[in-house]
């Protein structure tokens, strides 16, 4: 595992919201820290999971890394380029290697598009493949790539149901031979039965293409089943990493252990028997974190230090990091 | 412990302008009291068309109830009148639903809103219900509930929302409260804070739930029986433990293999059904999960097999042994 070489690098990542009041003249306020002080690295071919409830800044953080919202601060390196300091033309072109699948099926395909112009529109945005008939060639390729009859590339997206949406996600996705996806919850919007069938397509064209994932998403079961490594998020900090055994066999921080006792077992014995932490409370508002530790108001182990000094992002074990006193 | 709700034969249809949607295909189940019944099944299979219609809240028209009884403490709730059935809702038979977000009044407090319920079902005076209120908001547990009572619904997170339309199922100490997917928008912290509520407060006062979800993982923590539904029929019944381990409809047993677990390291392929769930308007002949299934014989597609016995208190609705491998 020594060989293995970073694909993507993201060091001190900061995305700020603004809160602004007024109409005409607007003031800044405040500002929603929805990523603050991110850094993480993703290995070529590895699929990095990145989980987190609702409103803590994981989607927000494949955004910025994606460079769909520009950050406040920190760096994005891909392929030796720094994301975050390029723009217009070179940033098109880095574009074409990195592509995102969004999480709602219905809302991320345009209604008024034919199949063949979505899963196209990449082929001539970037100029990749010229001429009619080559391109409806390659998107027909595309989609049997992705399980779907090429015959109905000229049919709309009411045409097909939710899985078979996403697959049209996935290639368009795939239309620019990109080395990089980002995977914005891509299933759970989706029916349990459907949910593998896109998951095992996902894997199956890892082993294919050799494609790299950043995999978002709040279903840890299948987080473990997908992921080579796993991040925590908490009100836009990474509270813990590791690869997916360690990380899911010996969770350190306490955050992870209450997430991970959370998560329904599709067992009724070993369910009603394992010990349940129950977090009192919801997650903060990112407008204004708590002090020290952002996890502390609900930590059922915190101490005095935790309310004043930001944990330090410690590697406690072979790559298994966290951010915590009490570790 | 006896039944307090059976519901016998139910049919439930829809006239659309593409057709008529056969949503639920003669269905029949008991509730027990003081258990949980658990329904689960993916969007479209009737679950949630199948628990309106024992409240009586589908829309007539488009929807029908054509067939079948509902009997609540042995009285058919399809017969009874709207003033009386009124009386029932609320008070014996409480509904929490799936967004608590759409289902709160936006412009009314949620102090207002819970004890509209109590004034309206209890008759008693404005300061008696907001006593009430407040307790029932302490109980699901809202910190500061008396503060709280004249927030709105936007002031409060999504696990608090569920909590307060919890609060008001309760209001009236329900003998059956209906859960409908209610912790499906929910972070799975906030999930395990619900179910947890709603367990201590069943072992509180006794009733009984029905909770309805697609999540088996919820379902095996909760649920004393279980129904599986699919595209209008329910294909499988069982205590908890026996479905879970002893699954015997290919597409419960389908749906267990396709789920990876949280505990487990076991990282082999994950089981898929291939497809989707049938059109419910041109349903095809025979069993309907014929077409996804791995099993399925000559007779499959012909005759639609009926749920019946296959050992103690367990039934499913299949043609082939799927255990031993043949046909029965």
């Amino acid at each position: 595992m020594t060989d293995r070489q970073i694909l993507v690098s993201v060091k001190r990542l900061k995305k700020y919201f603004p809160i602004t009041r007024g109409i005409l003249i607007q003031r800044e306020v405040g500002s929603v820290k929805a990523v603050d002080d991110v850094s993480f690295d993703i290995y070529e071919g590895e699929t990095l999971g990145l989980v987190g409830e609702s409103g803590c800044g994981k989607t927000t953080c494949g955004r910025t890394l994606m460079q769909l919202y520009r950050p406040t601060g920190g760096e994005v390196w891909f392929d030796g380029v720094d994301l975050t300091k390029t723009k217009g033309q070179n940033l098109r072109q880095m574009r074409k290697k990195m592509q995102m699948i969004f999480q709602d099926p219905y809302a991320s395909l345009n209604p008024r598009w034919t199949i063949a112009r979505i899963v196209g529109e990449s082929l001539r945005v970037h100029k990749i493949i010229t001429g009619k008939k080559a391109q409806d060639d390659r998107i027909k390729q595309l989609l049997e790539l992705v399980q779907l009859n090429p015959s109905q590339l000229n049919r709309y997206p009411h045409e097909f149901s939710g899985g078979q949406r996403q697959r049209i996600g996935v290639a368009r996705a795939l239309a620019s031979n990109p080395d990089f996806i980002v995977c914005d919850e891509p299933i759970s919007a989706l029916d349990v039965s459907i949910q593998a069938q896109v998951v095992n397509l996902l894997e199956d064209l890892q082993d294919k293409v050799g494609l790299t994932y950043l995999f978002i998403a709040h279903d840890l079961s299948m987080v473990r089943h997908i992921c080579d490594r796993v991040a925590v998020m908490y009100l836009g900090v990474i509270v813990e990493s590791g690869q997916r055994d360690e990380l899911y066999d010996h969770p350190l921080h306490p955050y992870t252990k209450a997430l991970l006792s959370a998560v329904p077992i599709p067992d009724p014995r070993a369910t009603r028997a394992r010990h349940r932490i129950i977090l009192e409370g919801d997650v903060p508002s990112p407008a204004n974190p708590p002090k020290g530790c952002r996890f502390h108001p609900r930590c059922p182990i915190a101490g005095e230090e935790c309310k004043v000094i930001v944990p330090e992002w410690r590697e406690v074990a072979s790559e298994h990091w966290v951010a915590c006193h009490k570790v | 412990m006896g039944a307090l709700l059976e519901v016998k034969n139910l049919k439930v249809q829809f006239n659309t302008l593409e057709g008529v949607v056969q949503a639920v295909n003669g269905v029949s189940f008991i509730v027990e009291k003081g258990k949980t019944l658990g329904i689960v099944g993916e969007s479209g299979c009737g679950k949630s068309v199948t628990v309106l219609s024992v409240m009586r809240l589908i829309a007539e028209p488009p929807g029908k109830i054509s067939s079948g009884e509902v009997l609540f403490e042995g009285k058919d709730l399809l017969k009874i009148d709207k003033i009386h059935m009124q009386n029932i809702r609320g008070q014996e038979i409480a509904m929490v639903f799936q967004d608590p977000m759409t289902s709160l009044n936006p412009v009314l407090t949620i102090g207002k809103q819970i004890s509209e319920a109590i004034i309206v079902h209890q008759h008693v005076s404005n300061e008696e219900a907001f006593k009430q209120t407040v307790n029932l908001l302490e109980l699901v547990g809202i910190p500061q509930a008396e503060a709280r009572y004249n927030d709105f619904p936007h002031q409060f997170s999504g696990g608090m929302r569920q909590r307060v339309m919890i609060a008001m199922g309760l209001s009236c100490n329900p003998s059956l409260l209906i859960a409908d997917e209610p912790t499906t928008s929910l972070d799975v912290t906030i999930q395990a804070q619900i179910v947890e509520l709603t367990k201590s407060l069943q072992s509180k006062f006794g009733m009984s739930v029905i909770w309805i979800t697609h999540d088996l993982g919820v379902i095996a923590e909760i649920a004393d029986r279980v129904i599986v539904m699919y595209a209008g029929y329910i294909v499988e019944e069982a205590d908890v433990f026996s479905i879970f381990e002893n699954p015997v409809h290919p597409y419960t047993l389908s749906l267990l293999k396709s789920l990876p677990r949280v505990d487990s390291r076991r990282y082999e392929r994950l089981a898929i059904i291939p497809g989707s769930p049938p059109d419910c308007i041109h349903m095809p002949a025979g069993c309907p999960f014929m077409v996804r299934c791995g099993f399925a014989i000559e007779r499959c597609g012909v005759e639609n097999p009926l749920l019946e016995i296959v050992e103690d208190d367990h039934k499913a609705a299949c043609w082939v042994d799927v255990k031993n491998g043949r046909a029965e």
